[in-house]
């Protein structure tokens, strides 16, 4: 639960209040971005994921340099990812 | 990968391990503590003590949020997993930690319904699927996760969703530092700061530290360089006869945090007078609980807690581990009976808990690394 997540913006969803379409790990899961109202993010930036909130917009360096961080730290970060992949923070789904 | 390889580059590292080594004045011990979980897992993993001279040490501190949480805590969440109608739900890295009583995954398999989520919000939704039951969120985490719970709160009210509540035990590294500054046990030169708690709180928090307390403080990222770079300023500072808060990780933590983040936590919670941490014992205003305007989201209102104060077992030292008195490898229990299949204590449960974070890398004393590079260059 500590790990920050690095995943790309691909669509705001327009009909569902703070939430984002974002790839992570080459999946797609919604993830809510109300943390970033003061300068929303829009499709192509990446943010970083932290219990399906979005807490800080980064740039594609600082991303690929976080997920490689992430992929050294083994188990937890696989179990993470795992978890990630469970959530459904979408109401549509 | 370009900008991994350069924050990776052994040569770099090299050569801030030089120019670290000529900062340090001769005969004088640094001792730097760094706060967050996450930097312990970086530098056991790449071996950073090695790097640096004899004369500075890096101690972890209590900033792994499932370690500090006192047995006690555990009880009361299992007590409210018991009641009747009640669905626990709590992050995967909650579930082995032990309390008197077992652990969430002992609870689990007498019959209570606890499952796992990744996110508040998956919490939330299985309280709009099970509009019977009443669904309980172990909130555990420190200013990092914090304004999730409390945004999961507003989104609750704001539907008007009344089957769900938090268990709140949120607390802040702020003021533990305070309580580690102030403890007798630990001579200090200066701290790491952590990087995700700083993306929200930003860097003016820590201004006491230099203030009151005469210490610096660098908040760093994760790559083994950022730490590098850190004792670097922080020696630095030193040399200079500087005493300040330096942000180190400015590509992702902006001075002033994340202010939306602690509007949410503001408007939602409010401190405690006092909370009990894992081996810190009691710490005033460390923690955060529901304010009385969301208390029908508030399971310690809901319903009626246990409350007992549970001691650790007498084998396991993990409070001196959390205050960074004592190393993983110096408890009496590390790696025989407590290892991560079989924890005793909740730093080797966490896999960002310093012993958790040791064991799984195979290190332990310097010396003892010396001892083994040396078998096998005779080998």
């Amino acid at each position: 639960m500590c790990l920050g997540i690095p995943g790309e913006v691909i669509e705001i969803l327009p009909d569902q209040p703070d939430l984002a379409m974002v790839e992570v790990s080459g999946v797609k899961r919604a993830i809510n971005i109300g943390l970033l109202t003061d300068d929303p993010p829009i499709p192509g930036d990446w943010i970083l994921i932290h219990v399906g909130f979005a807490l800080s917009k980064i740039d594609e360096q600082e991303a690929k340099a976080a997920m490689d961080f992430l992929i050294g730290i083994g188990q937890a970060y696989d179990d993470e990812i795992a978890a990630l992949l469970e959530s459904r923070i979408d109401e549509r789904q | 990968m370009r900008f991994v390889d350069e924050y990776r580059d052994a040569e770099k590292a090299r050569a801030l391990a030089a120019k670290i080594a000529a900062l340090c004045e001769p005969g004088r011990h640094y001792k730097f503590m760094e706060v967050c979980g996450g930097h312990t897992h970086t530098i056991y993993k790449h071996g950073l003590e090695d790097y640096l001279p004899e004369s500075v040490s890096l101690v972890h501190g209590p900033g792994c949020p499932v370690c500090v949480l006192p047995m006690g805590r555990v009880d009361d969440a299992i007590a409210l997993a018991e009641q009747p109608d009640v669905i626990m739900t709590s992050f995967g890295d909650m579930m082995r930690v032990p309390g008197g009583r077992g652990s969430f995954f002992d609870s689990s398999a007498a019959g209570t319904d606890i499952r796992m989520v990744y996110s508040p919000l998956d919490a939330l939704k299985v309280a709009r699927q099970n509009p019977d039951k009443h669904v309980i969120f172990m909130a555990i985490g420190m200013e990092t996760t914090t304004p999730s719970t409390a945004m999961t709160v507003l989104r609750a009210a704001a539907e008007g969703i009344e089957n769900f509540s938090i268990f709140c035990n949120h607390v802040m590294i702020v003021p533990a530092i305070k309580a580690i500054l102030d403890s007798p046990d630990l001579r200090l030169d200066g701290f790491i700061g952590p990087g995700h708690v700083s993306t929200v709180i930003g860097c003016r928090p820590y201004e006491y530290i230099p203030a009151e307390y005469g210490k610096p403080i660098v908040t760093a990222g994760f790559e083994p360089l950022d730490i590098l770079q850190s004792v670097y300023m922080l020696l630095q500072q030193l040399a200079e006869g500087r005493c300040e808060v330096e942000n180190q990780y400015s590509r992702v933590v902006p001075w002033d945090g994340n202010t939306v983040a602690l509007r949410a936590v503001s408007e939602v919670m409010e401190l405690r007078p006092y909370f009990e941490w894992r081996g810190l014992g009691f710490i005033s205003h460390s923690a955060l609980q529901v304010r009385e305007k969301y208390a029908a989201f508030d399971a310690e209102r809901h319903f009626a807690l246990p409350g007992v104060r549970v001691a650790d077992p007498k084998a396991c030292q993990c409070g001196e581990v959390l205050k960074g008195v004592l190393k993983p490898w110096e408890c009496k229990v590390f790696g025989t009976a407590c290892t991560p299949e079989m924890p005793i204590g909740t730093c080797m449960v966490s896999s960002e808990g310093a012993c958790a974070a040791y064991y799984n890398f195979g290190r332990f004393s310097r010396q003892r690394i010396r001892e083994v590079s040396i078998e096998s260059s005779r080998a």
